[in-house]
């Protein structure tokens, strides 16, 4: 069902985005970018500084114009609309309150724009949803960093738009205050059910409020699914190293049985399950999350049918409390995490002879061609 | 280890007496300034307020009198110069804040890279002296000039001269002359104040005007201008002020129907045996009244907390 109002747009749909490529001279933002966001849906765009992500949001909200492809919000295809005539509003990274007004007409600002007379009701009602209403009569400069981020929210949201841009809106915040915010706009997306894309960096920050998430690279999509489905079964090693931290292990594979493949990695067996390997032949990266991995000091004490690999030393323990960080150094070099709940095993101290293993069914195969470092650096970069 | 049981006892703590130490320093730092205000500017104006109601002439000397019949004469006499006097230079600020603003605009927001530069030009031109820059006004407007052809070429001098902007057929020794002058010279304090206002803003807000329904006309007019008024009436104001008191630009680009207050003052003062007492007091009106445009206007502009 649609019905006009009074931009004549229709209400409802989800929003498309077809073929969407941004260029800047020679360098590529955002390349050949399609991608369907449900109605209603959190939706999520993550990547490190330079993905693109931010350009992607700026063309749905058409401050910037693409080179190539379309934009559609469904049936209506918005890809040449100025701005100011799209159903679209926008969240902006430092909040852009505009100084001069106060609370009250900052958040009245666009209805107003739109001749809508009576705007008291509207202002005061979306006030009092992000828990103002009190600080109506303020300006901006006097309000906290959380209470301009809530302002910032109010005056997008009191347009109804069909969806909500959100680029980058807690990164000003201090972590506490972050958390706190994440709770609260997730509430506020689920009480008033509009689209929302948000824009972050922050993986945490995507994981704990998106029902979908994009992780965004090069100005393309790595991959695409719930925050469950992207922790789990990462689809490269971008995401891998990205989403969380991977021990990735190459290794070649040597046989596949009974949905098991078989590989062999510095001249250990390893297995994982068939429905879990992007690719099951030939040179493989072998993944495992840190929390999966667990410790023993002899090789008895792995249970049948678990992956181990034996020869480890650990070189750096990190007692926090709810849990151990273990660093093992394999006889071949490479460094694996591991994770330990504390569930009062010993501690192992530096030094210690190891055997690291883990369930099978935890691990996941990827393809073999990639730099098993891609993603690790942009973590990084991202959580500096 | 020791374990703590009770609290300390609080300690009895309390600062000893101790004389506040006042600090002079921004005292100190205020002195010269102060002093030079008042031997260059608060002794002048009450030597002048006080020729105001002198008599006498310059063989005989000046006697205070008290004779406020000055101030009639001041006022009464000279009602022509008044009304140029304040007509060119309100014309003067209006076109100054139309040719500015744009100007400032651009530079600030589409300067990039090349804003320090662009600033720096609209400076240069007053490294030279402002007699020379006037004086160069009488070449650009002369009679065999491009100006008075072109104008004259597409009949616009019988307009402007219907309009009595211009004399006959020439552009210079004119009102429009007069006026062209003043905006030269005195575009630079517009334009610097627009721009240091405008480059403040920040063009995200631009971003989230278009992303709320405006127009770019409409994020001007709700948004930017809003935030700039600072830079215009600071603007408007550097230009007022002095252009109100020039005499220059009447005296080479004007002639004897354009005489502004400034010249009578100077002929007053210069030229005549008696004038001072009536100069004062034409000093003294144009001053008082410059203060009370000046102050009605930030009054009515209401931007008190913007300045």
């Amino acid at each position: 069902m649609s019905s006009h109002d009074v931009l004549g747009r229709t209400e409802g749909g989800d929003l498309r985005l077809v073929g969407l490529t941004k260029r800047y001279g020679s360098f590529t933002a955002v390349d050949d970018l399609s991608l369907t966001i449900p109605q209603g849906s959190f939706f999520a765009l993550l990547g490190a500084s330079g993905c693109g992500k931010t350009t992607t949001l700026r063309m749905i909200s058409g401050l910037e114009d693409p080179t190539v492809g379309q934009i559609f919000l469904g049936e209506q295809e918005v890809t040449d609309l100025k701005p100011y005539r799209r159903p679209v509003n926008t969240v902006f990274q430092n909040y852009a309150l505009f100084p001069h007004l106060d609370i009250f007409e900052n958040v009245a600002f666009g209805l107003r724009r739109r001749g809508v007379k009576d705007v008291k009701k509207s202002v005061t009602d979306m006030l009092d949803l992000v828990e103002l209403g009190h600080l109506a009569k303020r300006k901006p400069t006097q309000l906290s960093g959380g209470q301009q981020q809530r302002i910032a929210l109010a005056r997008a949201l009191i347009n109804q738009p069909q969806v909500l841009l959100l680029d980058e809106p807690l990164g000003a915040l201090d972590l506490k205050l972050r958390r706190q915010m994440q709770i609260e706009l997730k509430r506020i997306q689920t009480e008033v059910g509009l689209t929302f894309v948000h824009v972050t960096h922050d993986q945490e920050e995507a994981m704990t409020m998106a029902d979908t998430i994009a992780v965004m690279n090069h100005g393309r999509i790595e991959q695409l699914g719930s925050p469950a489905d992207l922790y789990e079964n990462p689809a490269t090693t971008f995401v891998a190293n990205f989403l969380g931290q991977s021990n990735l292990i190459p290794a070649s594979v040597e046989g596949e049985k009974d949905g098991v493949v078989s590989v062999s990695a510095h001249g250990q067996q390893l297995k994982v399950d068939t429905k879990r390997c992007r690719s099951t032949s030939g040179k493989i990266i072998l993944g495992v999350r840190p929390e999966k991995v667990q410790i023993a000091t002899d090789r008895g004490e792995v249970p049948d049918g678990h992956n181990a690999l034996v020869g480890g030393k650990v070189v750096d323990t990190s007692f926090i409390g709810v849990s151990t960080q273990y660093l093992v150094q394999m006889p071949s070099g490479e460094e694996l995490s591991v994770f330990e709940q504390n569930t009062g095993r010993a501690i192992q101290r530096p030094g210690a002879e190891v055997v690291v293993y883990w369930d099978p069914s935890q691990g996941f195969g990827l393809e073999g061609s990639q730099d098993i470092e891609a993603g690790a650096e942009a973590d990084e970069e991202a959580a500096a | 280890m020791t374990t703590l049981t009770e609290a300390p006892a609080p300690v009895e703590e309390r600062a000893p007496d101790r004389k506040p130490r006042r600090n002079w320093t921004p005292w100190a730092l205020l002195l010269p300034g102060l002093l030079w205000l008042t031997v260059f500017f608060l002794v002048p104006i009450l030597s002048s307020v006080s020729a105001s109601v002198q008599t006498g002439d310059y063989d005989d000397g000046f006697k205070l009198t008290w004779h406020w019949a000055n101030y009639h004469d001041a006022i009464a006499d000279f009602g022509p110069q008044y009304y140029h006097s304040l007509v060119y230079s309100l014309l003067t600020t209006i076109v100054c804040l139309a040719l500015a603003y744009p100007v400032a605009y651009f530079i600030a927001f589409k300067g990039g890279r090349w804003k320090t530069l662009l600033m720096a030009l609209v400076i240069v031109p007053s490294f030279t002296s402002f007699l020379i820059r006037t004086i160069a006004w009488k070449t650009i407007l002369a009679d065999n000039g491009t100006v008075v052809h072109t104008l004259a070429s597409m009949h616009l001098l019988k307009i402007t001269t219907a309009l009595g902007w211009t004399v006959g057929n020439h552009v210079l020794a004119s009102p429009a002359a007069v006026v062209c002058g003043m905006v030269y010279n005195f575009l630079p304090f517009t334009i610097l104040p627009l721009y240091t206002s405008l480059e403040k803003i920040d063009p995200r807000l631009h971003e989230a005007g278009a992303d709320l329904y405006c127009s770019a006309f409409t994020t001007w007019r709700r948004i930017t201008l809003p935030l700039s008024m600072p830079g215009v009436i600071g603007g408007t104001l550097l230009t007022f002020i002095p252009a109100v008191g020039d005499y220059i630009n009447a005296q080479l680009l004007g002639n004897p129907n354009t005489t502004v207050v400034g010249q009578r003052i100077e002929d007053l003062f210069l030229r005549q045996t008696n004038g001072y007492p009536v100069g004062s007091a034409m000093s003294v009106v144009m001053m008082v009244g410059t203060l009370v445009i000046v102050m009605t206007y930030i009054w009515r502009a209401g931007t008190e907390d913007l300045l």
